[in-house]
């Protein structure tokens, strides 16, 4: 029952998102932007400032999912349907799940179009280690999700809401940077170093954890009018 | 409450009007000199932050599972109190890493967090303003996940070795020194009581004040 309302939900979202690709070509569009304008502040006579790549990488994941996540909800509120959505028969935590997964969806296409763009433009030897990469975009992605895709529900029946979104959520946040930045550029240098690399994502592994627990955990009393 | 609120408001003032003359006797420590005394109010401005921080995050549970209007009034005055004593520490701190360190501030675990914990409750504080109608349970929230946070910075940026002296150093303090940091700390304690206490008051009155409108406009 509880996945299989997440399932709907998630299912929904993409159905409608098939119809007019409008918010994942403005996010992929957006992160594209956002590695331009990095790239001109941290490239230094033709040569990317040291671990640049990684800080790039992050950044414009956090940037373009928070331009995600101000609009995980904006149809329920145009449609005035989330009232509707939370009183369905069906566990308050499910729709965050949908919800959730449809970022994480959303999230992960960005990543792969970053990745590849960000190794070629600043010779970045992202691929060394493909596997514990993908182990920190995971993770990192999650955390970054989990707490997001709670505020934004939460936020969608405030003032302000495009506003508050990033001041609430990247306090709350930055372990996930810090964690996802230094964990990526231990795997840049001439000898990626694996150890470090390893203990970064389990730091966004707990992290992870803790935040997702308490984001099922709070989303019901949240969303109670 | 209001019966005690008089003495207690003289008792604190006096405190910290005593506090000065205690800390200039108090002992010179032997490698920082003068610049060290600014820990007798460095030190209780973060308790008191830590204080409330807590209260703020039980207050917010509180409200979150049972929706009561006086935890919320009080996790809204100690996420304001927590946001004043921050930035007392924030101000204090860098003058003393001026002197000892040579730089205004430093990336290091502890600074870290407690930049962190200020933007957090800076932002609550916003989201209470700005947010609208239904902004309290978001506020509630933000403090939740503000106390859940700590040890995940703290664990990260531990990584780069911390040069902030330890919390260790406290409790083996010698009593000449020990005698004007724990008066100090009482004075700091006080002063959150009686913020609190005034503020909550506040908002309880603005409720008040709130109801009598809509009473009218009826």
């Amino acid at each position: 029952m509880f996945f299989r309302t997440a399932w709907l939900v998630l299912k929904k979202d993409a159905a409608i998102e098939a119809k007019s690709w409008e918010v994942l070509t403005t996010t992929l569009f957006f992160a594209v932007s956002c590695v331009l304008i990095f790239s001109f502040a941290f490239v230094k006579e033709g040569r990317a400032v040291e671990d640049a790549a990684a800080g790039i990488l992050w950044i414009a994941i956090a940037f373009s999912g928070t331009l995600a996540l101000g609009r995980t909800f904006e149809r329920e509120r145009y449609g005035e349907t989330l009232r509707a959505l939370l009183l369905a028969p069906a566990p308050r935590a499910a729709l965050y799940v949908g919800k959730l997964l449809g970022m994480l969806a959303l999230l992960g296409l960005a990543e792969l179009l970053l990745v590849p763009l960000i190794a070629l433009l600043f010779q970045a030897t992202l691929f060394a280690r493909p596997l514990l990469l993908i182990a920190l975009l995971a993770g990192g992605t999650v955390g970054f999700c989990a707490v997001g895709t709670l505020f934004a529900a939460m936020l969608v029946r405030a003032r302000s809401r495009d506003v508050l979104l990033p001041i609430l959520l990247y306090p709350i946040i930055i372990p996930v940077i810090i964690a996802g930045v230094r964990g990526t550029a231990a795997l840049l240098g001439a000898t990626p170093d694996e150890p470090t690399a390893i203990m970064w994502i389990g730091v966004l592994g707990a992290f992870d954890v803790v935040f997702v627990t308490l984001s099922l955990w709070t989303f019901e009393p949240l969303m109670a009018e | 409450m209001r019966k005690v609120f008089g003495p207690f408001c003289a008792l604190t003032g006096l405190m910290f009007a005593c506090a000065p003359f205690l800390i200039a006797r108090a002992p010179y420590e032997s490698t920082m000199g003068l610049v060290q005394k600014i820990f007798y109010f460095h030190v209780p401005s973060w308790f008191a932050m830590f204080t409330a921080i807590g209260i703020c995050g039980v207050a917010s549970l509180v409200h979150l599972f049972r929706t009561s209007p006086r935890a919320d009034r009080i996790s809204e005055a100690a996420a304001e109190i927590a946001v004043v004593f921050g930035l007392m520490g924030l101000v204090t701190g860098p003058l003393w890493g001026r002197k000892a360190w040579g730089v205004w501030w430093q990336w290091d675990a502890k600074l870290t967090i407690a930049l962190l914990l200020e933007m957090t409750f800076i932002s609550s504080v916003l989201v209470r303003k700005y947010g609208g109608p239904g902004s309290d349970k978001l506020a509630s929230a933000v403090g939740i996940f503000g106390l859940a946070v700590v040890p995940f910075v703290y664990e990260a940026v531990n990584i780069w070795r911390t040069i902030h002296p330890l919390t260790s150093v406290v409790p083996n303090l010698p009593a000449t020194m020990g005698l004007p940091f724990w008066f100090s700390v009482a004075a700091y304690m006080m002063l959150l009581a009686l913020l609190l206490m005034l503020r909550v008051n506040l908002g309880k009155r603005q409720a008040a004040l709130d109801e009598l409108y809509l009473v009218y406009e009826d």
